[in-house]
């Protein structure tokens, strides 16, 4: 199952739970799994079918570049961060 | 400084070819949005707010309109209704609310030089007298430039309907301060229970602006059958296809632009300005309308990076361990919400291994233009924080600033405080070829000379690029393909494209497309253009070899497995053709051979660099001279040495003039006093001397050719190499961006008798 980090700003919804374990074969799945287990994840991290505006996902340290379905792997390791740009 | 087990033998890669467009550049050629001439040209104008902040309560256009040679005006009228409307721009999303009312002003003006109205004229005298005739009527409001200012409670609310964001969770209250970011790793109080030295100090900067040499310019031609066509310079063609169209509200494939040549961009021309309403004027006059810039349109309607505050605190053991680090960050958006906090507040302690870190980000609305990326938008200022405090650390603990440095340096493996792990990264490298570099060796001596080093963070994104080409019959190849090119990275692709296929890169004609001439590519930004686009160039490569392949074997009588390749010689048992030969046989194989590639690249890169300097104060003046500089930077495989050598001195030398004297210099009134570049001071060639590159290559190993972008990293360091190097020569710790000689001789004199 891949390992996701919850960002410490989501922690007031996961009980101060800052990592966790979950099966999904993409984002999407994740995203899914998240708010099964801490309802009220999904409203700050998906708007529509898309990562909510502001917002990205690392996978393995990568900037997923497919949104919500980025695929996931079982040994992958999830980040949500804000989204950046550049000069 | 590639270690030798990793050398590989290139012939295209590593070389300095001449560039394809050199030509066209120096003998005036080439074709600049300025340059641009169409049967009926008329040009636009804009009426600009001369109030930081006030409710436009009515805009009177009748006197403008009577104006004999004028054509077309437009005002907030002609925008569609954009309220609560998202766009995905590619690199992200935009509120296209706050986009248009930045394009032109709605119920409120923000800053001075907020766009209000337009005028089109048979000629740009009328257009500008036609603009002084339009009445608006303001109700002044309370303006806040300064960001710790915009965040009190009793500051004036720009906006009714910005809340606080954080990390998705919205607060109930309106507010100035639309994002708070918050990062934590580890347990910060024991962390700085366990040091034994902590340093903490309050950094403060200005605003600056990205200042290309060349001022914004678009052209826009909305035809009688509909279909939209805008030339114009900016850093990504179907970016700003993207934004015109869903401004005007109209299919994106009812929009073409054509990228003209740039004269520089920095990340200042990626959000549109002109483009729209350029669009909307010719729309209403039927005609091809003309908008530029002045410099001083520039400066006060155009983004500039943010001011900040910022308190970073962090602590180590006597050992020189870092055991922990706080950061409180404050960056200025400007008028609109979504400035560059994120990146500032993942790239603040992004060059160390830290067990224990708290991070605190705020994205702060004020009465100044919408902010706009400038080359690893947030990280200069971070890093002339960070990198200060981790100076006076060391210099405390009485190590050596680049030991140190090793001592906690990120490598493969560290986590970084936002949480990712770093995969193999090249900052260690640039810290070793600092400590051996001539200049670091070299002594440095006299009164009032000091030497500073510090080092920087920028991400590298990848995003998506579009590649064709075409083979041509006398064995070379026109290439396409969608990235604007403002730093040389026509060449830098081709080279990539002509090592993969095995022919020179004087063999591959580069051109940039327009939006209708090449696939979807997102923009030359990010620091992504030389790794993505040239990523996509190489499998273009080879689908060409694939095909010419199987070329060969028709002529052959083979099957395509039978064909080797090798250095662009296609060969079968005692048969050769070289690359020219098999394109002269094309017409009797099968016709054209053409191909092509789009990528959306995961795991781009991590950019490093050091930078060290030796100044000299004047000890009557606090002027400050820049006496010798080096630049060092993991480029992973320099492409083209030359341009990345460019990149590292152009990065550097605009760092030096964030350093040293540029800033947005405001009244009280919120005006800014200085927007011209006699009162705005940049730097000149005679301000700093020639500025030594050492190049690093540390493999990406998320590319074929190991290629990191090398674009923003060099302006990181510098503000703090210079702060800490000003600090060697003249005791005094400067927190405050621009370090200008007022502002230092008050540094320097604080409690003398002076």
């Amino acid at each position: 199952m891949a390992t996701v980090y919850i960002p410490s700003q989501w922690r007031d919804l996961t009980g101060a739970v800052d990592r966790l374990e979950l099966p999904g074969r993409n984002l999407r799945e994740i995203a899914s799994g998240l708010e099964s287990r801490f309802p009220g994840i999904a409203e700050r991290l998906v708007e529509g079918e898309a990562i909510a505006a502001g917002l990205a996902a690392s996978i393995d340290g990568a900037i997923a570049s497919r949104g919500m379905y980025s695929p996931v792997e079982p040994t992958s390791e999830i980040h949500f961060l804000p989204a950046i740009g550049g000069g | 400084m590639t270690p030798k087990s990793e050398q590989k033998k290139f012939k295209v890669i590593g070389t300095r070819p001449i560039r394809h467009d050199g030509a066209d550049k120096v003998t005036g050629r080439a074709v600049y949005g300025a340059d641009l001439r169409l049967s009926g040209l008329v040009h636009g104008k804009i009426l600009r707010s001369p109030h930081a902040h006030a409710r436009v309560k009515s805009i009177d256009t009748s006197a403008a309109e009577k104006l004999p040679g004028v054509l077309a005006v437009a005002t907030r009228a002609d925008m569609p209704d954009l309220k609560d409307k998202i766009a995905d721009l590619g690199e992200g999303s935009v509120n296209l609310a706050h986009l248009g009312a930045n394009v032109l002003a709605h119920d409120k003006v923000y800053y001075k030089g907020h766009a209000v109205a337009a005028v089109a004229a048979a000629n740009p005298h009328v257009a500008e007298e036609a603009v002084k005739l339009i009445k608006v009527d303001y109700e002044v409001l309370p303006a806040v430039t300064w960001v710790m200012d915009a965040m009190k409670d009793d500051a004036p609310l720009l906006h009714s309907d910005v809340f606080t964001k954080s990390m998705g969770k919205k607060s109930s209250k309106p507010s100035n301060v639309p994002t708070h970011i918050h990062f934590e790793k580890g347990n910060i109080e024991e962390g700085f229970k366990a040091a034994d030295v902590i340093v903490q100090r309050e950094f403060k900067t200005a605003s600056v602006h990205q200042g290309y040499i060349e001022p914004h310019v678009s052209t826009a031609l909305w035809n009688q059958d509909g279909h939209v066509t805008v030339w114009t310079a900016t850093q990504g063609a179907f970016t700003a296809r993207a934004q015109t169209a869903e401004l005007l509200q109209i299919p994106v494939s009812q929009v073409t632009v054509v990228p003209c040549e740039i004269g520089g961009g920095f990340g200042g021309k990626i959000a549109v300005y002109l483009e729209p309403v350029a669009a909307m004027l010719s729309r209403k006059c039927g005609r091809p309308v003309k908008m530029v810039m002045t410099r001083e349109d520039v400066f006060e309607g155009t983004g500039p990076t943010p001011g900040s505050f910022m308190r970073v605190k962090l602590g180590a053991t006597k050992d020189g361990k870092l055991v922990a680090g706080e950061a409180w960050l404050a960056y200025d958006a400007g008028a609109f919400p979504s400035g560059v906090i994120g990146p500032g507040a993942m790239c603040v302690f992004s060059c160390y291994e830290l067990p224990h870190a708290k991070v605190d980000g705020y994205d702060v609305v004020n009465n100044k233009p919408k902010t706009q990326a400038y080359r690893a938008p947030g990280a200069t200022q971070a890093a002339f924080a960070c990198e200060t405090v981790i100076d006076e650390l060391a210099e405390k603990l009485k190590i050596d600033p680049i030991e140190f440095r090793l001592k906690n340096a990120a490598k493969e493996g560290t986590r970084r405080v936002d949480g990712p792990v770093y995969p193999r990264v090249g900052l260690v490298e640039t810290l070793e070829a600092a400590k051996s570099s001539p200049h670091w060796k070299s002594k440095l001596e006299g009164k009032y000379r000091g030497r500073g080093i510090a080092s920087g963070y920028w991400f590298n994104i990848g995003l998506k690029s579009s590649v064709a080409a075409n083979v041509n019959n006398d064995g070379t190849v026109s290439l396409i393909e969608g990235s604007t090119d403002i730093g040389g990275t026509r060449t830098s692709i081709a080279m990539q494209f002509a090592e993969t296929l095995g022919i020179t890169a004087e063999a591959v004609h580069p051109r940039v497309g327009d939006t209708d001439s090449v696939g979807y590519t997102d923009l030359t930004g990010g620091s992504r253009t030389t790794f993505a686009t040239g990523l996509a160039a190489h499998e273009v490569a080879l689908d060409i070899q694939r095909q010419m392949t199987e070329r060969a074997a028709i002529l052959w009588e083979c099957e395509a497995s039978q064909v080797q390749v090798e250095d662009g010689v296609y060969c079968h048992k005692d048969k050769k053709f070289t690359f020219a030969e098999l394109a002269g046989q094309l017409g009797h194989t099968g016709g054209p051979v053409v191909g092509r590639a789009t990528v959306s690249p995961e795991g781009a890169s991590n950019g490093f660099g050091t930078h060290m300097v030796d100044v000299e104060v004047d000890p009557d003046t606090a002027k400050v001279t820049i006496l010798r500089y080096t630049a060092i930077q993991d480029a992973g495989r320099a492409i083209h040495p030359s341009y990345v050598e460019g990149q590292m001195q152009g990065g550097a030398v605009q760092g030096i003039g964030w350093a040293l004297n540029e800033e947005y210099v405001y009244n009280d009134q919120g005006r800014m006093e200085n927007a011209s570049y006699l009162d705005y001071r940049m730097p000149t060639a005679l301000d700093v001397p020639a500025i030594e590159t050492i190049i690093v290559e540390v493999p990406n190993p998320a590319h074929p050719y190991g290629v990191r972008g090398v674009g923003e990293t060099p302006i990181i360091a510098p503000p703090a190499a210079i702060a800490n190097a000003i600090y060697a020569a003249t005791g005094v710790r400067m927190t405050e961006l621009p370090m200008s000689p007022p502002r230092l001789w008050a540094a320097m004199t604080k409690g003398k008798n002076t």
